[in-house]
């Protein structure tokens, strides 16, 4: 128990460490997912192109290689930023893909004849996207979403290994000061299941506010 | 320039989607004058980041030269040979794991039911490599048995939730008959429930092992030597120059390229499942990247 009340400022630093880098990664990959889903659902080839190869190359790479590359590499062209940018870039860019495709399929739910109605009612493309399309997309999308954005959270670990300040780092300051590294490890633990079980609370509750009744 | 939509389906004429309507004459040449833009676009920035490499000396013999040598090339192979192997023994006792966990969610004891389900959701919840450190450093293991052990606790908890599902989303007419045969309750899962399962599931089993293939380079942080870890030796030699920019680029392709192909291999399979008689009695699940992130939910197979 003392590992937690003589560190709390220790851990504490590491847990909002850790909620930063989540909140900042999920804002670009909700972001950027976007971005390349309405690329992949446009009628231009080249865009298709680009959001199909973003997301077939980030989705099939592995997480530490990206940080790697992207931490390690990216200052060999000079463009030196703090380390915690980098980490939200990686973390961020590679869940983008992810956000990408669940939001492709969410858009892909809504049947086609419900945009040829709206389009024979007269709505412009804008009206039918904000009107008619998008709020069905949003309701079948919030799950997996959420699912994704869990998953960045606990992603966000491998920060850690790459010396951004964040809740699993701690251990390591622990262990020089010789405290028990079991019961450090009980209390990263905890402060992982808190912060994705807050995340899917809100997901909970959205879903049930927002989602489709099944 | 005619492309490929989606994975599923090549759309060489535009059709009408719920977004956009078929385009007529002048809107298709607003189109085709978007794609020319978006790719000259596209070249300039691929341009851009070639005039970067060369402009910050990428492409020097000095940091080419590795490569070339006999002991280097061992040691990417060497490294190479080490994740396999890491992936390989992860992925055995994953679907053992899965297997044992899967059975015990689906016992009739309630006892075994809870502990199994204690046992899954804790896993999964969990950071792979929060679990990894802590084997590593709180149980002081060698790297490469606490990198298998953390990536088996997670795609195993994981692939017993898909084994579980696959069992459950087999027709309930199966089960019934194969009761009203009088089978016993491990007959009707051996002979009847599990093999339907396990080729329904297959797609999304091969797409969990793709997320352990991924993760096996989690090992180059508890400094197992593997192939990221041999080229981080690579970039870091200052007799060629730091070639860390080359070593990103020899092995990017190749960790990707095998990604890629084992996720191509599930989605060979789910295509080819979806015509086989074999399956009628189950959907089979679609070869999704579901649970390529941590805590995503396990796919499900479409319920029946």
């Amino acid at each position: 128990m003392d590992v937690l009340t003589d560190n709390f400022s220790t851990f504490g630093d590491g847990f909002l460490g850790t909620l930063e880098l989540t909140v900042y990664a999920s804002l670009l990959a909700l972001a950027l997912g976007f971005v390349m889903a309405s690329f992949r659902v446009a009628p231009v080839g080249s865009f298709r192109v680009f959001g199909t190869v973003w997301v077939a190359v980030l989705r099939n790479t592995p997480l530490t290689l990206l940080f790697f590359a992207v931490l390690l590499g990216l200052p060999r062209f000079g463009l030196v930023l703090p380390f915690k940018v980098f980490a939200v870039l990686a973390l961020g860019c590679y869940t983008s893909a992810f956000v990408c495709e669940a939001l492709r399929s969410g858009i892909n739910t809504v049947p086609k004849g419900q945009g040829e109605a709206a389009r024979s009612l007269g709505m412009t493309f804008g009206q039918t996207l904000s009107n008619v399309v998008l709020p069905q997309a949003f309701r079948s999308v919030i799950s997996p979403v959420g699912s994704t954005l869990i998953a960045l959270a606990k992603n966000s670990a491998i920060a850690g290994a790459f010396s951004v300040t964040e809740l699993l780092g701690t251990y390591k300051t622990l262990n020089e000061l010789g405290y028990s590294i079991i019961w450090t490890f009980v209390w990263i633990a905890l402060g992982y299941l808190i912060i994705t079980l807050a995340i899917s609370a809100v997901f909970n509750i959205l879903e049930k506010r927002w989602g489709v009744a099944r | 320039m005619t492309t490929t939509a989606t994975a599923t389906a090549p759309v060489p004429v535009p059709e009408a989607t719920a977004l956009y309507d078929i385009p007529g004459p002048r809107t298709r040449r607003r189109h085709l004058i978007y794609g020319v833009l978006s790719t000259a676009l596209i070249v300039a920035l691929v341009g851009w980041i070639l005039y970067l490499l060369f402009d910050t000396d990428q492409f020097t013999a000095t940091k080419w030269t590795p490569f070339e040598y006999k002991g280097i090339q061992e040691l990417l192979l060497r490294g190479l040979g080490n994740t396999l192997k890491a992936f390989a023994i992860a992925a055995v006792l994953s679907l053992a794991l899965g297997g044992l966990l899967a059975t015990g969610r689906l016992s009739e004891h309630r006892a075994v039911r809870w502990v199994a389900t204690l046992v899954v959701e804790f896993f999964r919840a969990m950071p792979v490599l929060v679990m990894i450190f802590f084997v590593f450093v709180a149980l002081k293991v060698q790297p490469l048995p606490a990198l298998v052990a953390g990536l088996t606790l997670y795609n195993g908890s994981v692939l017993a939730e898909v084994f579980r599902s696959g069992v459950n989303s087999v027709e309930r007419g199966q089960r019934e008959a194969a009761y009203a045969l009088g089978m016993r309750k491990t007959q009707v899962m051996s002979y009847v429930l599990v093999p339907q399962a396990v080729r329904a599931m297959l797609p999304a089993i091969i797409s969990q092992l793709v997320v352990a293939l991924k993760d096996t380079s989690l090992g180059y942080l508890i400094t197992y030597e593997e192939f990221l870890h041999a080229g981080k030796l690579i970039a870091s030699n200052l007799d060629y120059d730091l070639p860390f920019i080359p070593v990103v680029m020899v092995i990017s392709p190749i960790y990707i390229g095998m990604c890629m192909l084992l996720s191509w291999f599930a989605y060979w399979v789910s295509k080819r499942q979806r015509r086989s008689p074999k399956t009628e009695a189950v959907d089979v699940a679609p070869a999704e990247p579901g649970t390529l992130l941590p805590g995503g939910g396990p796919p499900r197979a479409p319920g029946p």
